[in-house]
């Protein structure tokens, strides 16, 4: 582990900036296809807010399983691979954080968009609740990994998170049980939902732009906490002496 | 011995712990009874019949959430004198039936709570259902074990953390907040009478039978964190 502190440079792998530089071109096009889809019949130019509200909102009920399934993986290499248990828990809390940035991204874009159509902020619909519910639980999530005691953060974060993904879709089946004011579910929302054919090549690059910029967020989340976390073993060891450092490495 | 008396066990320690002082009941008592008294001075419940209708349900089961709170985080607390809690996790016993029994006696505790707060409310509003009061018999219970079953294990969750006493709230009540919408939108349809309370019932079994099973399955993992 210490080797690895010495090679890492501090800058980013090269695989690792050429697909930052794609994900650049991928929205650049995507924003060029959403500007110049044809204007909505009813909201005019109002509705191009879509093509970014869509996405993060859709990624945002993504990411919290990667979230839960680094979390499991943790729980099963907790006492078997103390290295993986390490990474998956970095993965979890790099999964946590773009979940909380996709949905503030898409209750704002929400509430923009709110206030342009139905000219309020904020409506307490079902959608609209259950999505501010799913910012509520990854924000406690983030807090209980900030207020737990140290020794334990990773098993009782790593917990929150399966009560955490259990809960929503929970909170996401309401729509169908409660009444709401939202556009009926885009994809799979019965007969009159959808979109016009000529909007869905912008839906798509947007979808696809998103996604590999949330990738890109991640990986780059999980290497900053993996050093972190290499950096604070090295620190813990650092206090047992060299000797008994280097032979620990040596060991494990 | 078997599954079942290891929890009836766990229950009548807790149970005993309970009657010699009987701190969690007055204390939740008391304070549901605070905020009652705290609300009424929001509005005015006995002027106002159908508006109290339709906002007593929310009132009722906050009241109660805030009451077992205060409790819940009592609950282990008590298990950390002379390290009781060490001696849990060296016992024979799972883990699931010291929280299974742990969750029993605080769903009891607030039930009691409940028996003694229902009739109150319901002088001191001023109310009057007009749906089938029966079914509360169903709701209330369900929503209190809804309630108590992950506010137990998040209690114990949070035992070893920094501020305890603030982290219980954070997590709880997000995870609770289907559940807590279920039990409101119940209880309301019943006092109201305006529409069926079956489907949110129905809500209620399910978001109870999916955290029991999660939490008796993850208990082993909370208790031996560190």
């Amino acid at each position: 582990m210490v080797t690895n502190i010495q090679k890492s440079s501090g800058t980013m792998p090269k695989w690792a900036q050429a697909w930052f530089a794609l994900t650049l071109l991928v929205m650049a096009y995507g924003f060029y296809a959403a500007m110049t889809a044809p204007r909505e019949a009813t909201m005019g130019n109002l509705y191009r807010v879509f093509f970014y509200h869509l996405p993060h909102t859709i990624l945002s009920f993504v990411f919290p399983y990667l979230n839960c399934g680094a979390s499991f993986l943790y729980l099963f290499w907790r006492n078997r691979n103390v290295e993986r248990a390490a990474a998956a828990d970095a993965f979890a809390l790099a999964a946590a954080e773009v979940t909380v940035l996709y949905a503030t991204i898409g209750l704002a874009t929400g509430m923009l968009w709110g206030r342009a159509a139905w000219g309020i902020w904020w409506a307490w619909d079902a959608r609209m609740t259950t999505y501010l519910l799913l910012w509520l639980l990854y924000v406690s999530y983030l807090l209980v990994r900030r207020l737990s005691a140290s020794g334990q953060t990773a098993v009782v974060s790593a917990v929150l998170a399966i009560f955490a993904a259990i809960d929503v879709p929970i909170c996401f089946m309401s729509i169908r049980w409660w009444r709401t004011q939202h556009p009926s579910a885009v994809f799979g929302g019965g007969s009159n939902s959808g979109i016009d054919p000529s909007m869905v090549p912008a839906v798509l690059w947007n979808m696809v732009a998103w996604a590999m910029w949330g990738a890109f967020l991640i990986g780059m989340r999980y290497a900053i906490e993996r050093r972190r976390q290499r950096q604070s073993n090295a620190h813990a060891l650092g206090f047992l002496g060299d000797e008994i450092g280097n032979n620990f490495q040596e060991i494990r | 011995m078997n599954y079942a008396q290891q929890v009836l066990t766990h229950l009548r320690k807790d149970l005993r712990l309970e009657w010699r002082t009987k701190d969690s009941i007055n204390g939740m008592l008391f304070f549901a009874l605070l905020v009652v008294v705290v609300l009424a001075m929001a509005f005015d419940p006995a002027s106002y019949p159908t508006m109290t209708r339709q906002i007593s349900g929310g009132l009722l089961w906050v009241a109660l959430l805030f009451a077992a709170m205060t409790a819940l985080n009592q609950s282990w607390a008590r298990e950390t004198n002379n390290n009781v809690l060490d001696a849990h996790r060296l016992s024979a016993a799972p883990a699931s039936a010291l929280f299974v029994g742990k969750a029993l006696a605080n769903f009891l505790f607030v039930m009691a709570v409940e028996v003694v707060l229902a009739p109150i409310f319901t002088v001191f509003y001023n109310l009057q259902p007009l749906g089938e009061t029966w079914k509360l018999l169903i709701i209330l219970p369900l929503g209190t074990w809804a309630l108590v079953v992950n506010g137990t294990f998040f209690a114990a969750l949070s035992l070893r953390s920094r501020n305890r006493e603030t982290l219980l709230p954070l997590v709880l009540l997000p995870i609770s907040m289907p559940a807590l919408l279920a039990m409101i939108q119940a209880t309301t349809a019943i006092l109201t009478g305006e529409f069926e309370p079956t489907l949110w019932i129905k809500v209620l079994v399910a978001y109870v039978i999916v955290f029991t099973t999660a939490c008796v399955l993850l208990f082993q993992t909370i208790l031996s964190a560190d």
